[in-house]
Parts: C-alpha cells; structure tokens; sequence
C-alpha cells in the first residue's frame, strides 16, 4: 500500500531523512519510532504531500506522492502533530469542512460526519466551538478529522499527545479498530504504545532507520542470552563470584531475595548462551537452585540500545 | 474546483463567525455615509450658490455627477485603510496555527486554495460596498433632470478593481508571513507607495516618469470616476490582480520547500 524507497529529504546541510526505505502492506498498522528529531515527522509530511523530498520515491496506493499528488491526498488522512484546528468553528462545521475539501460527496458528507464523531466518541461536542474544548478533546477532533472521509491510508503524527490515560487507551483501541480497513502510520516516542498497537515498528534515529521488524521480533532479536536472572539459596558473594567464571559473562548484578536466597541478574556478551552451563556450575556447588529464566529486552531497551550507540559514534556532529 | 469552493465557504464562515467582518463593514458604511452626507450637502449648497450666480453668467452644477465623483475619490481611499484588514489573517492565520497543513494536504491544488480565498475577500468586498448604492439609489431617483445611472455603474465597476487589486496584493503579503500584524504592515506600505508613486510621477518626466505614474493604482481609477470605462484601465487592473493571484500561489507552494 505504500512504499518508500530510498527517500531523503535535507534541509540546506541538514540531513533530516537519509535513505529511508519501507514497505507498509494493505491493513497493516506501523509504527515509528524514534527520538524527538530523528526524522518521522519529515517522512510523514513527504508521504502527504505536504513536503516533496530532495531524492528518492515515495508511492502510496500506487500514486507518486510528488507527480500524483493529489490522487495520493485524496486517499490519505492526516492528524500532523499539532491538530489543525479552526478555532472558531464548532466541531460539526470544522468536519463538514474537512468533508467538503477532500471531496466527500454531498450525498454522503452528513453521513461521514456522523461516523468520525461516533468513532471519536465526539457526539455531544457536535455544535461546540473548538475553541472552548480542552486538549484532549481538541486532539480528537483532530483525530476525526483525519478519519472523516475514509480514506485508505491513514497517517498520525503522535496522535495520543496530551491524552489521558484513560483518552489514550481509547484512541489506541480506536487505531486497533481501524487496521485491516485501513492502512496505518503512527508515529510516537511512547515504547508502550508501539508494541500495543502496531503490526510492525520501523525504529528510526538521525534520519535512518536503525530497525525493522514486529514488535516481538525486536524483542527477541536481542534478547538471545543476553539477561539472565537467577535465584539461588547461598552466599551472595560466592554466587557472584562463581558467576563471573563464567566465560561470556560482563556484569553481575545481585540483591538478597530473603529466604536466604540471592536474586542475580547476569548480562551476557551477545550471541554468549550461558544458562546450562550456569546451571550446572550452581547444581555442581550444591546450591539449591530456585529460578534460572532468560530476560526479555523491553522494547525501551531496545531502543536505547539501538539509538545511543549511534548517539556516541556521532557525537561529534550535533544537529538541531 | 470542489475544493475551492470548500476553502470560499470557509472564508465566508470565518469572516462572519468572528467579530472582524462585521467591525470593518460597520466602519466603512458608518465612514461612507458620513462622507456621502457632507459631500451631498456641501454640493447641493454650491449648487444653489451657482445657480444664483446663473442668473448673472455662471457654470451651472451637476450635482449627482460631481457627487459620485467625489464620494468615489473618498471610497478608493477608505480602501486604502481597509482592505488590509480584510486580508491581513487570511493566511499568516492559518499558517501560524498549522491549519495551512490541512489545506495542502488535501486535495485541492495551491491555485484552488488561493482562489478561493481570494473569491472569499472580494465578496465579503462587495458586501461592504453594497449599501452605499442605498444612497445613490435615492439621490439619482429623484434628480432632476434624469441622472446619469451609467456613471454609477462605472464608479462600482472601477472600485471594484481598484478593491480586487488590493485584495491580491494584501493576500500576498500575508502568505509570507506568519504573523497578521506585519502581513498588514507590509500591505498598507505597499499599498500606500502605489498611491504616492503618482505625486513621485508628477514631480519629474520622461519615460521613467511615465512608468512610474502608470504603476499607480489609483491613477487609473480616475477614469471610472467620471464615466468612462477605458479597456485600457480594466486590463491594468486585471493583470495587477493576476500578478498578485501568481505570486500568492508561488509564496503558498514556497512553504513546503521550506523548513518547517
């Protein structure tokens, strides 16, 4: 449904997105992720139309988004990061207008009305003025009006800003619904939020995308034997030192757990698999032997991981 | 074409929502018809003068003409004032508050977006000048003998133009701006050195000269005053309309090369 080939964008010496390349499949919803910065909004602006990009493709429903661009528009919906709001207009006349511009037909623009401020839970704001609602709401109009005439693809730019919790998890709910029918791109620099709404995360850094892949896979990429969090009945010393014997073993992290029980958790180099070996050093000194599991990198680690280590090695130039 | 006229429908909404339309309007017509009154009775009153003085040689008045005349010298300046606050938000707004993001990102092309904003401002014009055809109306219904009905129509096609070259103009410089206060800053200076290249035309000759005066858009809106419609005239105005429809389209498109 979209495809991004090879897009850059600079701004002057500024590079904002460097040969960023990814495929969105019809139905699915994707997440971007990234630092404040890395690049998301920029890519989304190009994906609109809204910004044409210095060099390589971008399609979205088979549509050039710079040579076909208003056929790309037509199919699109957009909730940039600030909402676009009139203030001055209530919340029906503000969506009849978004209707009327990205050409709803007459016939069904009362309709389309309708459905976007059920789905946005906006029914009773109908003939407030937009100016008079708080954020939340005003971030849901915004919402509304990204969904008011259907359209294939729908892009947000950071669309659960200034929620509240419990506004959040409906909007989440709400993007959840939309998949399958829709074709989703959200963009956040909430971890959570990725791996509870989307199909797949492009984790993007400094205008390049560090990684692709489903939320889970990103977590079990890394996880590998890289944390491993024992229990043991013994010494806490003893049991770190016997630890750190270990080939493969970088760090040794240990706290009593009561009981008379050490709880340690291990960091590995990566690629190391030290849990049978760990068991049978802890089973050979006789220790009874409580817990032993490999621990999963949330996706925040991961993303720490992904984005500081280039952080470092850049260091030198500084953008922003 | 459809989203064109979705952008006209709200310019014509916001204008009206807000107090802005209905304070300039009542500004105008209360400044309009305060002129209309002072012109009409100072004429009338030189009139009866020269009409005593007929009896002993003099030129005799004509009064509807010689009113029009003047209250349309008076409108061109008002619109001086006025027409950069018509168009003053129309798009450093939308631009400061992102809502320009919505509009092209939607499908309708930066010409359609244009237009239709122009299209807002001058009927929001017309409605303006539309009550001061009230007075008119009266003045030349019961004029004796009968008045020149075609003058008028001249004088409102003429402010019109004059209007709708203003209106292209102010649009333009709020298009390169985000705030509303230098957009009109910059329009009513613009505006102003239009009208004073005239007095600049005067002082020397030659063709600089020349060119200079005919730069003036309210050189040639002296024609209309007195009756006459010179193709000549409408063509400046049209075209001045046409460079500032450009120039907005090319100041709108400009924003998405720029940094955001």
């Amino acid at each position: 449904m979209i495809e991004v080939k090879d897009l850059t964008k600079s701004f002057g010496e500024r590079t904002a997105v460097d040969h960023v390349s990814f495929v969105v499949n019809k139905g699915e919803i994707l997440g971007f992720l990234g630092p404040n910065g890395a690049g998301k909004t920029t890519t989304m602006r190009i994906l609109t139309g809204f910004l044409p990009a210095t060099s390589g493709s971008a399609q979205v429903a088979g549509f050039d988004v710079f040579n076909d661009s208003l056929e790309v528009r037509k199919r699109i919906g957009y909730l940039p990061e600030n909402p676009p709001l009139y203030l001055d207009m209530t919340v029906a006349a503000y969506l009849d207008f978004v209707a009327r511009i990205k050409n709803v037909p007459a016939e069904k623009r009362r309709a389309s009305v309708d459905d976007a401020m059920v789905k946005t839970n906006l029914q009773d704001k109908r003939y407030e003025l937009i100016k008079r609602l708080s954020r939340g709401y005003k971030q849901r109009v915004g919402l509304a009006q990204a969904l008011v005439h259907d359209p294939e693809v729908i892009i947000l730019d950071e669309p659960t800003v200034g929620l509240d919790p419990k506004q959040i998890i409906e909007v989440r709910h709400l993007i959840k619904g939309l998949a399958g029918s829709h074709t989703i791109i959200l963009s956040t620099h909430i971890l959570p939020e990725v791996s509870m709404t989307c199909d797949r995360v492009v984790i993007i850094n400094r205008g390049r995308i560090a990684a692709i892949d489903t939320p889970a896979n990103l977590t079990t990429q890394l996880k590998g034997g890289q944390h491993v969090s024992v229990e043991v009945a013994a010494d806490q010393n003893a049991v770190c030192a016997a630890i750190r014997e270990l080939p493969g073993v970088r760090k040794v992290t240990s706290e009593p757990a009561g009981n008379g029980r050490v709880a340690a958790l291990v960091e590995v180099s990566p690629g190391q698999e030290i849990r049978s070996q760990l068991a049978a050093k802890i089973v050979g000194k006789g220790w009874p032997l409580y817990e032993l599991r490999g621990v999963n990198l949330s996706l925040e680690e991961i993303f720490l991981e992904l984005t500081t280590d280039e952080e470092s090695e850049n260091a030198s130039k500084s953008p922003n | 074409m459809k989203g064109m006229y979705a952008v006209y429908r709200k310019e014509m909404g916001h204008y009206f929502v807000s107090p802005v339309a209905y304070i300039i309007v009542a500004v105008f017509l209360v400044l309009a018809a305060y002129f209309f009154n002072q012109l009409l009775r100072v004429i009338v009153q030189q009139a009866f003068e020269a009409g005593l003085e007929d009896q002993f040689g003099g030129a005799p008045i004509d009064v509807p003409s010689a009113v029009m005349r003047n209250f349309f010298g008076v409108i061109s300046t008002l619109l001086l004032f006025l027409t950069p606050m018509l168009t003053m938000s129309v798009y450093s707004e939308e631009r400061r508050r992102g809502t320009m993001e919505l509009l092209m990102t939607s499908p309708v092309t930066d010409l359609g977006i244009v237009l239709g904003k122009f299209f807002a401002s001058f009927t929001l014009l017309a409605i303006m000048l539309l009550p001061t055809a009230i007075g008119f109306a009266y003045m030349l219904h019961y004029s004796e003998p009968t008045a020149p009905w075609t003058v008028l129509g001249s004088d409102y096609l003429g402010v019109l133009l004059l209007g709708a070259t203003l209106l292209a103009l102010g649009s333009f410089f709020s298009s390169v701006t985000e705030s509303t206060l230098i957009a009109a800053i910059l329009s009513f200076g613009a505006i102003l050195l239009l009208w004073v290249v005239d007095f600049g035309g005067n002082a020397g000759s030659g063709a600089w000269a020349q060119g200079v005066q005919y730069l003036s858009v309210f050189r040639h809106y002296d024609d209309f005053t007195h009756g006459v419609i010179d193709t000549s005239n409408v063509i400046f105005y049209l075209s001045f309309i046409v460079l500032g429809i450009f120039l907005t389209v090319r100041s709108v498109d400009s924003m998405r090369w720029r940094r955001a």
